[in-house]
């Protein structure tokens, strides 16, 4: 492939002394930062026996896919993946609807009380499961969500912080382009929905697929919500109930590699929307 | 602005838009808060209850059942200031982030400026340093607690070391900080990554011509151009820093380390609430906690506008 690039594109640059040195740091850096991942594969693939002997050693000398398909026979991961996928899937589409309307709502009509209420929405920029943990939980208890997947989804359902970026965002939007909508007669939903959403694509896929990093990774609010293992998500259920009967590493490794996976492969796919996401959702924030 | 800008050069054209800005007043008026409506629903339920809530049982001492509480007053607060476990736990948090905060900073940086000045392969060199990120903190807790355990893990084997990373108190927390840094750098490598193609191309051009060397161009366009990035690395990772709770427990299989010496603040406040069943107390500790997490933001926000201040 490179070959081929390299006749179409032909005043490619030759190597130069510095990009030299330069790629091989890098190859040498990146060796670095792979190699735990490399282990935990090297590991999923040795029996239980050979992942615990010590000296430990890198290649498994008796390759091996028992952890794999032991974990697939123990039906709780199966459970925990479909958990992560439902819970993740309901609260990118929850964070994205919402936001996305008031983040429109606050950058570009009237109502009474704006301003206090974006002071507020401000200030709940602040506040994280971590930081008031045991407070959301007997509000949710209250609620009589504990051990349910509405307990688990919607508080994960109302970021500040997104509302915040989408609002920035929208305030950038020329107004020309609605007020020639508004002439023709169109209301403020139809604006929003036909002209206002599909120019902010870009800013949506950013805030969706960080929405879904988030929550599938999330692992203290499932940790505090649930008890019951047939509804943990996969962070939880990895952490919990596959550390609590003596750890078994291979299986371990095997259900962590599971549980990265499905987003290794999203970033892969969507390497740039990602990179422009990160640089547009955080710096955003400035 | 954009109205009487529009008044001056066409008037013919104004009165159309003044109309539609009374169009739009009026609608606005009708439906801006059918918008955020939503939005406002969940937030209260889930931000501002909760919060308005562990103000209120901080002054009490209710049990996890939440039934038969009595007002103590200012009781739970009092006895916070008094427990050293209180003082330990957030001196472990203040520790971790004083440790990670720069080096997360310096080596996202670093690692930027490599896979920026590196012209080939640039999507591999970003994939290799942000997927530790992609992982479950609990994966990442899980895989590097095996790799530091002292007989079957590979630090202790590749470095020839005999470290007992995480049964001694002074490596505990190391080992943790490690970990971090291993695992989330690759976001703040990102937001350097994307400032730094941000950097317009003809600054360097301008100063190759005025015949500043690279040590130059790198003083006087690159640095100075990044400092709104690391402002903002900053005070995210400072702000993220102080809430470590995930990859800690998993690290320690959910106890709080040799000696205690990794128990965070988190951990703390949710040891008294679901291990003690305190949640009175629970709720005066978190509601300190979030004050500190607020001051810190707030004081950026504060930086943020004497400096745009002192720009002017």
């Amino acid at each position: 492939m490179t070959t081929a690039a390299q006749t179409q594109v032909r005043p490619r640059r030759a190597w130069s002394p510095s990009q030299i040195v330069l790629t091989l740091l890098g190859t040498a850096v990146s060796v670095v930062f792979l190699s735990p991942l490399a282990w935990a594969l090297f590991t999923s693939l040795k029996p239980e026996t050979e992942a615990v002997e010590v000296p430990p050693h890198w290649l498994p000398r008796d390759w091996t896919g028992q952890a794999w398909s032991a974990m697939f026979d123990n039906g709780n991961l199966v459970n925990w993946f479909v958990n992560s996928v439902v819970v993740s899937v309901c609260v990118t589409a929850v964070v994205l609807l919402v936001s996305a309307l008031a983040g429109y709502g606050f950058a570009r009509t009237e109502f009474r009380g704006k301003g206090v209420l974006m002071g507020v929405v401000m200030a709940g920029l602040m506040v994280s499961p971590a930081v008031l943990g045991v407070p959301l939980f007997t509000t949710v208890q209250q609620m009589g969500m504990v051990d349910t997947y509405w307990g688990m989804i919607l508080p994960q359902c109302a970021p500040a912080a997104m509302v915040y970026i989408l609002y920035k965002f929208f305030q950038g939007v020329p107004r020309e382009l609605e007020e020639a909508a508004f002439i023709d007669g169109a209301g403020r939903w139809r604006v929003f929905f036909t002209i206002i959403l599909p120019l902010s694509r870009p800013s949506l896929a950013a805030v969706g697929i960080f929405t879904f990093i988030a929550s599938w990774n999330n692992f203290l609010w499932p940790y505090m919500v649930t008890n019951n293992p047939d509804l943990m998500t996969m962070p939880n259920g990895i952490a919990t109930v596959m550390n609590s009967y003596g750890i078994q590493w291979a299986q371990l490794m095997a259900g962590g590699l599971m549980a990265g996976l499905p987003l290794i492969i999203v970033f892969v796919f969507f390497q740039r929307q990602i990179v422009a996401g990160v640089a547009h959702t955080g710096l955003a924030g400035q | 602005m954009t109205t009487s800008a529009q008044t001056v050069l066409a008037p013919a054209r104004a009165r159309t838009a003044a109309e539609s800005v009374t169009v739009r007043r009026r609608q606005g008026f009708q439906h801006g808060g059918w918008f955020v409506a939503p939005f406002l629903v969940l937030f209260a339920l889930f931000v501002i209850w909760p919060l308005l809530r562990g103000l209120y049982l901080s002054f009490t001492d209710a049990n996890i059942s939440g039934e038969g509480a009595s007002f103590v007053g200012l009781d739970n607060y009092r006895e916070a200031l008094n427990d050293p476990l209180v003082w330990d736990s957030l001196g472990h948090s203040a520790y971790f982030t004083l440790l990670v905060v720069p080096c997360i900073t310096v080596m996202a940086f670093l690692l930027a400026m490599l896979a920026h000045h590196i012209e080939r392969g640039k999507w591999l060199w970003r994939l290799c340093f942000f997927m530790p990120f992609l992982l479950p903190s609990t994966v990442a807790g899980n895989l590097w607690q095996w790799l530091f355990n002292p007989g079957t893990g590979m630090i202790n084997h590749v470095f020839g070391l005999e470290t007992p990373w995480l049964t001694d108190k002074s490596y505990a927390m190391l080992a943790v900080v490690i970990t971090t840094l291993w695992w989330t750098v690759g976001f703040s490598f990102l937001l350097y990554l994307a400032a730094l193609q941000g950097i317009p191309g003809h600054l360097y051009e301008a100063a190759k011509l005025d015949g500043a060397n690279a040590w130059h161009r790198m003083a006087h366009i690159t640095l100075p151009m990044l400092r709104n990035v690391t402002g903002l690395v900053i005070a995210l990772q400072i702000l993220a820093s102080l809430q470590v709770f995930d990859q800690a427990v998993v690290m320690m299989d959910f106890g709080p380390g040799p000696e205690g010496s990794t128990r965070t603040f988190v951990q703390y406040t949710l040891e008294e609430g679901f291990t003690s069943y305190r949640v009175g107390y629970a709720s005066a500790i978190s509601i300190i906690f979030f004050v500190l997490i607020a001051a810190v933001a707030l004081a950026r926000m504060w930086l943020l506008r004497n400096r745009e201040e002192d720009g002017r």
